[in-house]
């Protein structure tokens, strides 16, 4: 780049940015009026429709009989294969996948093929709920049956390598791990599993769509990318993307559940054209689960070779797991283990198994969370072996630089995290040796791990409009899935514009704003607060532009150059005294409002712009091209406590320590990080959704049978942040926390059962039975 | 230690549509039919509206105000919230009486919606989270939950607080322990927990000494 691009010095205005505002949006959502996409209820004629999935795994419909439902009164239409508008374009080739956002290599309902249980082969439109949800149970489904396939453990799945996963080569190799691991003289073999996990957000998938005309849709979805849905939509549909408008005002959860376009969405925009109506189409609970994917089970086996002083030599990770009959998906669980510490030697193989279920999907953190998993409870147990504190083996291991390419690291500031966090725990007064301390009859164990996530380039635009009467409306297509974006924005536009927050009105999820990539891999608060601020800075040069050209201002005749922003102010910056209130300004030239429009870049992006670009640059290049590479890490640290009789395992204390660039807003930063934790508990103690091995269905699909953490599961928990100064990764320098936090969860709980009972847990998650099972073990 | 999990015999429960609840009501029929009079007891349970299938106007009481909808006897209080009344606060998030997404309070107990049909909840003081504030002026507990991000996505949030405002009227947020057992009815996937527990808690520390 021939200029340096602008960077967000909070140091020279303090302002709101890092303080902890309450959620802007907060008001709302106690008080019961936000609007979430299942709530559009005064469109003109909206009727209701309900899926039908099959109870089948593999098959073919052979037949519908819809006597008995079409009586019902209310019924409107009972749509199947046979008579449901086809849409222009499906996703049945991985090049229309990839332009679709489409999550799967299938589309249903095109035709009689059953691949998976829960697949929709029916819609049941009527006037009212009751009367759908009737009728659908009432319509009969014929479907001669075929054996599935139910996983990678049945006998019967095929394993193969494959050329890819999500864009990483099914076999990587760095150095000669194999030959590291062989003559490494100490050596540790391990093998992890990991159950099938489910998002489960609290609002399940919604999509309301409104045909306003023939070429005019509006949807109502639940989306955390409003721009990837309307896209989608629009070449699905047949239609130009302007006459496709979505929108998300408020989400209920997402966890990467909520980041593509599945059936459900596509399905209710065609269900509306074939009624001629408004229809409003949601997923129930149970139907959450085999509508938009999950986290795939999965078996990981690490072979970890290390110096006697405890240094790593080489890792050969392999890692086998369930995919649907049409796609390569496995989460790339090799990433944080070829990234995390200084290792010479580095070699993963992805196996996969096609299996009769739908394709999984990103889950918060996607191969970072169970690759930490395999890493870290690895760590932990070379750390034993050598007689090492688990922190220190850390710290022999420590990298420098990024080991996978050589690069420095854009800020990393792990070393203080693994100090604070061990400060904050008492880390010193762990006892050395496992299974030495009781409370009473109960274990105790303290556990650590590392957490790291990476910085995933993405980019889009905002508009900031700054009226003369000092308020200002901010706009981008973002969406806020919890995460804290409205507020966390408002604060950057506040300070970016110098005015105070309560003065900003922050607009998002909606396709009516300038676009923006979708919340997800936690990108959206460096991207959108990068392009809110750079917006700013375009009202900002207008305004001096005009000041500066004004006879009747202060400024009149200075540079552009040598004149700022300050409190609202445009000033000298040489001579702040010397300047004028923007208001005043605007005034002189009659001027209502002054709009500036930015786009925003997160990752390798914001410095070489030029790189995203080139489409045939993988991400390692990209990094290679702006010269570093971006991370966020963290320590986590836990206390768990183990009923021997019950086999129950509690986590008692919990301490995380993060470092993800300049923190927006601690307070609801705080909130992610809590959150994610409390999501990786789950996945360590109690999350899994069972498929029955003959039937290929789930067992336990409905939040009764599938624990998630309730609030008797989670003990106080204490957060902090090492502040961090990156001025690489973007105009903000912040780095995202949504994901990040989740990340060595499972290990850290882990590593603090092992440290309770002298046993190693390594099968997800450690119910009881399998406590039990290895209590009555020998140490 | 777990004794301040429970109540003494004799304090009210909340009235959460649990299994146990309806078994005790279920039993309580099945043991009424077996005794005569039939007819009267048949009477009683259908009260107000004597239609069985199809719909029918009903009356319900909703913050304060007398709504009249035309539902079928299988709507549930929460899709008639929802659906007709457009008092869309009040959340589905399961339909199953396993989240408290739904949870509102009748008579000033906490109840399921999902797992209470309309029809049963005429005659009753239903309050959602709509009718909470007082104008611009909070419940104590949305304040506490807005001042402690007690939420994150917002979707569960609503059930939360009606639950939580439920909990120290019970008698059961007395200590953390405590709160945290009788808050576990409502789930919350974005992980607010502890900072739900810790509006709930500063709420019944302010009561108990107001």
């Amino acid at each position: 780049m021939d200029t340096e691009p602008q960077f967000f010095d909070t140091n020279a205005t303090p302002g709101v940015v890092g303080q902890p505002l309450n959620r802007v949006d907060g008001w709302a959502k106690v008080t019961g009026q936000a609007k979430y996409s299942a709530e559009y209820n005064s469109l003109p004629g909206l009727v209701h429709a309900v899926l039908k999935t099959s109870d089948v795994a593999k098959g073919r419909v052979t037949g519908f009989d819809t006597t008995a439902a079409m009586k019902q009164p209310g019924v409107v239409a009972i749509l199947t294969h046979q008579n449901l508008p086809k849409p222009v374009k499906v996703p049945d080739s991985q090049v229309n996948k990839g332009t679709l956002n489409s999550p799967m290599g299938f589309f249903p309902m095109l035709s009689d093929e059953v691949h998976y249980a829960g697949q929709p082969v029916a819609i049941v439109v009527a006037d009212t709920l009751e009367h759908a949800q009737y009728a659908a149970a009432l319509l009969k489904v014929n479907i001669a049956p075929e054996t599935p396939v139910s996983s990678y453990q049945d006998p019967k799945a095929e394993r193969y390598v494959p050329k890819n996963v999500k864009g990483t080569a099914g076999v990587t190799k760095r150095g000669d791990a194999q030959a590291a691991f062989q003559s490494a003289p100490v050596q540790l073999t391990a093998t992890y599993t990991h159950a099938t996990n489910h998002h489960n957000p609290m609002e399940p998938g919604a999509t309301t769509a409104h045909w306003e005309a023939p070429d005019r849709l509006t949807v109502y979805d639940t989306t955390q990318g409003v721009s990837e849905t309307q896209k989608t939509l629009a070449l699905m549909l047949g239609l130009a993307t302007e006459q496709v408008r979505v929108v998300t005002k408020y989400l209920g959860g997402g966890f990467g559940c909520k980041a593509w376009v599945w059936p459900h969405v596509v399905l209710a925009p065609l269900a509306a054209k074939a009624v001629s109506r408004p229809v409003k189409l949601v997923l129930t609970r149970q139907q959450q689960y085999t509508g938009m994917g999950h986290r795939e089970e999965q078996e990981q086996t690490l072979r970890l070779g290390a110096t006697k002083d405890g240094k790593l030599l080489g890792i050969v990770h392999e890692k086998t797991s369930t995919t649907s009959p049409w796609d390569d998906y496995a989460e790339t669980n090799s990433r944080i283990i070829n990234m995390l510490y200084a290792l010479p030697a580095f070699e993963s193989t992805y196996h996969l198994a096609k299996a009769s279920v739908m394709t999984s999907t990103s889950t918060r953190a996607p191969g970072d969370m169970p690759g930490s998993f395999a890493l870290e409870c690895s760590m932990d147990d070379l750390a034993y072996q050598l007689g090492i504190d688990p922190i220190q083996l850390r710290l022999l291991n420590y990298a420098e630089k990024d080991p996978t390419n050589g690069h420095p690291w854009s800020s990393k500031s792990l070393k203080q995290c693994y100090q604070r966090g061990a400060e904050l725990f008492g880390w010193n007064k762990r006892n050395p040796k496992n299974g030495q301390t009781r409370d009473g009859k109960t274990l105790v164990g303290w556990g650590m791990a590392t957490a790291s996530y990476p910085v995933h380039n993405s980019q889009g635009n905002a508009r900031v409009r700054l009226y003369a009467d000092g308020r200002a409306v901010v706009q981008a297509g973002a969406t806020d899935l919890g995460t804290g974006t409205y507020t966390i924005i408002t604060q950057v536009a506040a300070d970016a514009l110098g005015l105070p927050p309560e003065n900003i009105r922050f607009e998002l999820g909606d396709t009516i704003l300038p676009s923006t990539q979708w919340s997800g891999g936690s990108t959206a608060a460096g991207r959108v607060s990068s392009s809110v601020y750079l917006a700013a800075q375009d009202v900002w040069q207008k305004l001096i532009k005009l000041a500066v050209a004004d006879k009747n201002s202060p400024l009149y005749g200075a540079k552009s150059a040598d004149v700022e922003m300050g409190n609202g102010r445009l000033q000298l910056k040489a001579k702040p005294a010397t300047g004028e209130a923007f208001t005043e300004v605007m005034k002189r030239a009659s001027l209502g409002d002054v709009e500036g429009n930015a786009q925003g870049r997160y990752g390798s992006v914001y410095r070489e712009p030029s790189a995203a670009a080139d489409a045939d640059m993988n991400k390692e290049e990209k990094e290679a091209a702006a010269g570093y590479s971006m991370h966020a890490f963290g320590a986590h640290f836990c206390e768990v406590h183990v009923d021997p009789e019950l086999g129950t395992v509690r986590v008692a204390r919990w301490v995380s320590v993060m470092s993800a660039g300049r923190i927006l807003n601690p307070k609801t930063a705080r909130s992610q990080v809590i959150g994610g934790t409390i999501f990786g508990i789950g996945s360590a103690l109690m999350e899994q959704t069972v498929r029955d091995p003959h039937w290929a269905r789930y067992t336990n699909a409905d939040l009764a049978n599938y624990h998630i953490p309730v609030n008797a599961d989670i003990p106080d928990m204490t957060v902090d942040f090492i502040d961090e100064h990156d001025p690489h990764v973007n105009a903000m320098g912040v780095k995202g926390i949504g994901e990040i936090a989740i990340v060595g969860v499972t290990a850290a709980v882990a590593n603090a059962f092992f440290h309770a009972t002298g046993r190693r847990l390594r099968s997800l998650p450690m119910t009881p039975d399998k406590v039990l099972d290895a209590l009555r073990q020998p140490a | 230690m777990l004794s301040d999990l429970f109540p003494p015999a004799g304090t009210p429960q909340p009235e959460d549509g649990s299994r146990r609840s309806f078994m005790k009501q279920a039993g309580g029929i099945l043991g009424l039919a077996l005794a005569p009079p039939l007819v009267s007891q048949a009477e009683r349970l259908t009260a107000y509206s004597k239609v069985i299938q199809g719909a029918t106007d009903i009356t319900l009481r909703v913050n304060g105000q007398a709504h009249t909808v035309r539902i079928e006897p299988r709507v549930t209080l929460l899709d008639a919230l929802r659906e007709r009344l457009d008092l869309t606060g009040t959340k589905k998030g399961c339909d199953h009486g396993q989240c408290g997404a739904c949870t509102v309070h009748v008579n000033g107990r906490r109840t399921l919606a999902c797992l209470t049909l309309a029809v049963m909840a005429q005659g009753k003081e239903i309050t959602t989270i709509e009718g909470l504030a007082k104008g611009d002026q909070l419940h104590p507990m949305q304040a506490a939950f807005l001042k402690h991000d007690g939420l994150q996505c917002g979707y569960c949030t609503p059930g939360q607080i009606m639950s939580g405002v439920a909990c120290v009227q019970e008698g059961h947020a007395t200590t953390d322990a405590q709160a945290r057992e009788w808050m576990s009815g409502n789930l919350c996937r974005c992980g607010a927990y502890p900072n739900i527990l810790a509006a709930v808690r500063e709420v019944a520390t302010q009561q108990s000494k107001g």
